[in-house]
């Protein structure tokens, strides 16, 4: 689905030819509208996925479970360690879901939001002039190589804290396969990472040609345009899933 | 396939005098074509031979239940011919049918010279072929997917049907899948930002409209299927647990994501057709259609209501009154969008100066096996009629009234009323005569006894049954309907292969029609429209040949008539084929990326069933390889100009 995104975005009529503006209905331009349409079908895919996790909520036959304690020996399931019966500690396992860890996650993901929308700025006012005395700090604002990187960085540290989680919850004993939850939490938040991977390499092929030629001009606006349409997209994905997934137990 | 479509519709002479000259010829032009027009070609020449196939399959699942305890097939390739034939008519067939006429006929009914992503078109042209050859070879091996069209989990999962039958249907449809979207998102671009000045949306020819609203049910549909396969997958391949009803799984998750899919995929297949009739009834009735407004906005109706009356298909699991009460209700009250649009094509006939001809047939027949295939709709969206009725061959019959007598009807009667578009040269009307009357008469004798079969207790999908039970004379009655129906079928691949060659040579306005496609030459140039039309109504080339016929209608004033492109012109009529060079209109370059693009899909796919043939090496370089020559492929399509 990446790629059907991937190829609107790039098969315009416009590109490369400024002089030969084809008329359009509504005036924007088609990429646009393509990725507008394209979200629109993505939501349904997440919603599919998101329901399917709250359906399988609870149903569980074995642990680990996201919020409740679970014994590896026996069926019992407690909302605390206390409440917990007749477990020997070696078997007892802990909550899966590392709600500190993942809300440090999930700022870092929010805040490249913000590094994106710097990012377009950035390409929208390029050749204005920056104000006398600008400093350092004025120059990073007005460059899109910065913010483009900056996200990238951001979502790929994203990323990273994921394959953290992942890997921990392994180790305790949690795969794909273990029970319900883990086929439906790890599908699910799997599918999202994949998202944002594809997002962090669109991110660095914008990165890449600002580099060899500079995001310069209105059809290069729209380039970064749609891309940051779809990294806020799968941002806001992100506070669904860590609202519903995370917070409510 | 491909090549069978070889020979280009410019080579055969015609009324117009010479093709352009720029265009190209031999099958190199047809596997980097960019044309809209041709890209719809494409799809109708590989649509119709899958026909053939899915046509075969219905033949032999009939002759095998013509009489009690038939002996033709065993059970095992029966349940693989009611699988095949099912999932080839609704995916193979059916739906790239209508993509044929999305491809052919928006960009010239709203004035375009080409879809919004022509590159994009080609791609999903390619993905559909080989994701249709993909799941129509293991038939040759025996191992065709043998789970129902519907393919039930936890049916589907390993451990009730191992082997490759399944895997083959699982990734078929993902890759299908893919086609349909990527071909969404590109109509619902072109129908939005590419009309010609003055095409406002409601001054769009019905079909347009009609696809418009099915783009946005595939964009919304086609993700819960596709989750629903994702999960399938992960349970066939990695080991996940979604389907494992010991694990805790609910055994309906996946009835209800295939439904929430399923049934707007319903009006995904009639809508289109519903568009082809709304086209052709006004055309001979010499009336515009009556009540366009209603007939849009029963469209919509449709198409929302169609997202909430999935749980209908499963009234006999036991969802419980509640659900069963609110899900039977939504059902009747789509009844009423659809009975709307029954009387406003009534009525666009009613008064008007009628000729029959066969598409105009093929649409009137369309109104009334509809009508029959409706009614006994609504009889089972109420649950304790459908008790009855779930599983039987009242079902068959109900779907095959909607989906051949709708669906089916109306595409045929969209190609007669369009082939003199596509090739300058009009279908032989003496021979579709003879194959509107056999599919009429075959289709009615088919799928008509079936509802007494079904009402006598006659299941759906049983390979044999005993005599003794009534079921006998419905039966034989059914399957001489079928060879009827084959002899329309063989009369009509006769007709269009034939008059290619040798049909009457069409002008540019077939039929006497009032929208934009008409008002160019059959077959239409590379470019379309060498001035794009500036539209002031709903039927422009009846304003400019017919005015009477339309003053009626509401018409824009002078202002509506700002021309905003140096290339728009005033309505007018186009009747000589120029070179796109000399008029200055930029065509995009052909290219055979988007192919290689989607062949490399497809193979990355395919990798997957190297895993349950336990070479699990293989799969992962074949995926590997692929995923890099899809990226690679990708990234020289990106890369390269469009025009």
């Amino acid at each position: 689905m990446a790629t059907a995104v991937a190829t609107a975005g790039h098969d315009s009529h416009a590109e490369g030819h400024g002089e030969h503006v084809h008329y359009t209905s509504t005036g924007l331009e088609n990429r646009k509208i393509a990725v507008w349409a394209f979200i629109g079908s993505e939501c349904m895919l997440f919603a599919s996925l998101i329901s399917t996790y709250l359906i399988y909520k609870g149903r569980s036959r074995v642990g680990p479970w996201p919020h409740e304690w679970g014994c590896k020996t026996s069926a019992a399931v407690a909302k605390t360690r206390e409440l917990l019966q007749g477990c020997s500690p070696a078997d007892v396992m802990k909550p899966i879901l590392d709600i500190p860890v993942t809300s440090q996650s999930t700022f870092v993901l929010l805040m490249s939001s913000l590094a994106m929308v710097l990012a377009l700025a950035a390409v929208e006012t390029k050749g204005t002039p920056l104000p006398a005395g600008a400093g350092w700090w004025d120059r990073c604002l007005a460059s899109s190589k910065f913010w483009l990187m900056a996200t990238a960085v951001m979502g790929a540290t994203f990323l990273g804290y994921q394959s953290y989680e992942f890997t921990s919850f392994v180790h305790e004993g949690l795969t794909i396969k273990t029970n319900l939850f883990g086929s439906s939490f790890f599908t699910l938040t799997g599918f999202h990472g994949a998202h944002v991977t594809a997002g962090v390499l669109w991110l660095l092929t914008l990165f890449a040609i600002d580099v060899k030629r500079g995001l310069k001009g209105k059809t290069d606006v729209l380039l970064v345009d749609i891309c940051a349409l779809y990294w806020h997209f799968v941002d806001v994905v992100w506070i669904a899933i860590f609202t519903l997934i995370y917070l409510i137990q | 396939m491909a090549t069978t479509a070889a020979p280009a519709p410019g080579q055969t002479p015609t009324a117009g005098g010479s093709y352009a000259a720029g265009e190209q010829t031999g099958i190199w032009s047809w596997l980097a074509t960019v044309d809209h027009k041709r890209i719809g070609t494409l799809y109708l020449w590989t649509a119709l031979s899958f026909f053939i196939v899915g046509g075969i399959e219905a033949f032999i699942i009939r002759l095998q239940l013509m009489r009690p305890n038939g002996q033709v097939v065993s059970a095992e390739v029966y349940n693989q011919l009611f699988t095949m034939h099912g999932t080839t008519m609704v995916f193979l067939v059916i739906m790239p049918l209508s993509a044929a006429f999305f491809n052919y006929l928006i960009p010239l009914q709203i004035g375009a010279r080409d879809v919004a992503f022509p590159r994009l078109n080609a791609f999903s042209y390619w993905v559909y072929l080989f994701g249709g050859v993909f799941m129509t070879i293991p038939i040759f091996f025996g191992a065709a997917p043998n789970g129902g069209w519907f393919g039930y989990a936890p049916l589907t999962t390993m451990q009730f049907s191992g082997g490759l039958n399944i895997d083959f249907w699982v990734i078929g449809l993902q890759i299908l899948g893919i086609s349909s979207l990527a071909a969404a998102f590109n109509f619902i671009t072109t129908i939005i930002n590419m009309r010609a000045p003055g095409m406002t949306l409601m001054r769009m020819p019905i079909f347009t409209w009609m696809s418009f609203i099915v783009q946005f049910l595939l964009i919304l549909a086609f993700p819960a299927i596709t989750i629903a396969l994702v999960f399938l997958q992960f349970d066939r391949f990695f080991g996940t647990q979604f389907y494992e009803i010991a694990a805790g799984a609910d055994p309906l998750l996946w009835q209800h994501l295939f439904w929430v899919f399923g049934h707007p995929e319903v009006y995904i297949l009639i809508l289109p057709a519903f568009g082809l009739a709304s086209e052709i009834l006004p055309t001979f009735s010499k009336k515009p259609l009556f009540g366009y407004n209603v007939m849009v906005y029963s469209g919509i109706m449709i198409g929302f209501l169609g997202f909430g009356v999935w749980a209908h298909h499963m009234f006999a699991v036991g969802m419980g009154a509640t659900a069963d009460t609110i899900f039977s209700m939504a059902t009747m009250l789509i009844g009423i969008p659809t009975g709307v649009k029954i009387f406003n094509w009534i009525a666009t006939m009613w008064g008007g100066q009628i000729r029959f001809t066969v598409a105009m047939k093929f649409a009137i027949a369309l109104v009334a096996l509809f009508t029959i295939g409706g009614i006994s709709g609504v009889m089972h969206s109420s649950p304790p009629t459908d008790l009855q009725q779930t599983d039987t061959y009242f079902i068959v019959a109900h779907f095959h009234y909607v989906l051949f007598g709708g669906s089916i009807m109306g595409i045929m009667g969209g190609i007669y009323f369009y082939y003199p578009k596509m090739t300058g040269r009009y279908m032989s009307e003496k021979i579709g005569n003879w194959h509107f009357w056999l599919f009429f008469i075959g289709m009615n004798l088919t799928f008509f006894p079936m509802h007494f079969s079904g009402m006598l207790g006659m299941p759906r999908r049983i390979y044999s049954y005993d005599v003794g039970q009534g079921w006998e004379t419905f039966n034989f009655q059914s399957t001489i309907g079928v060879m009827i129906q084959g002899l329309g079928l063989i009369l009509f691949v006769y007709n269009f292969l034939k008059s290619k060659k040798t049909g009457a040579v069409a002008p540019g306005d077939a039929w006497g029609a009032g929208t934009l496609e008409w008002s160019i030459p059959s077959p239409p140039p590379e470019y379309n429209f060498a001035q794009l039309p500036v539209v002031t109504s709903r039927y422009p080339l009846w304003d400019l040949k017919h005015p009477e016929m339309t003053a009626g209608l509401a018409h824009s004033g002078p202002d509506a008539m700002t021309v905003t492109d140096s290339h728009a012109t005033p309505m007018h009529e186009e009747t000589e084929y120029k070179n796109a060079a000399d008029l200055g209109i930029p065509m995009p370059f052909p290219t055979i990326k988007p192919l290689f693009t989607a062949l490399f899909l497809v193979l990355m796919f395919s990798g997957l069933l190297f895993i349950h043939l336990d070479l699990f090496p293989v799969a992962l370089t074949i995926m590997i390889g692929c995923a890099a020559a899809f990226v690679g492929s990708l990234y020289g399509w990106l890369t390269s100009p469009l025009e």
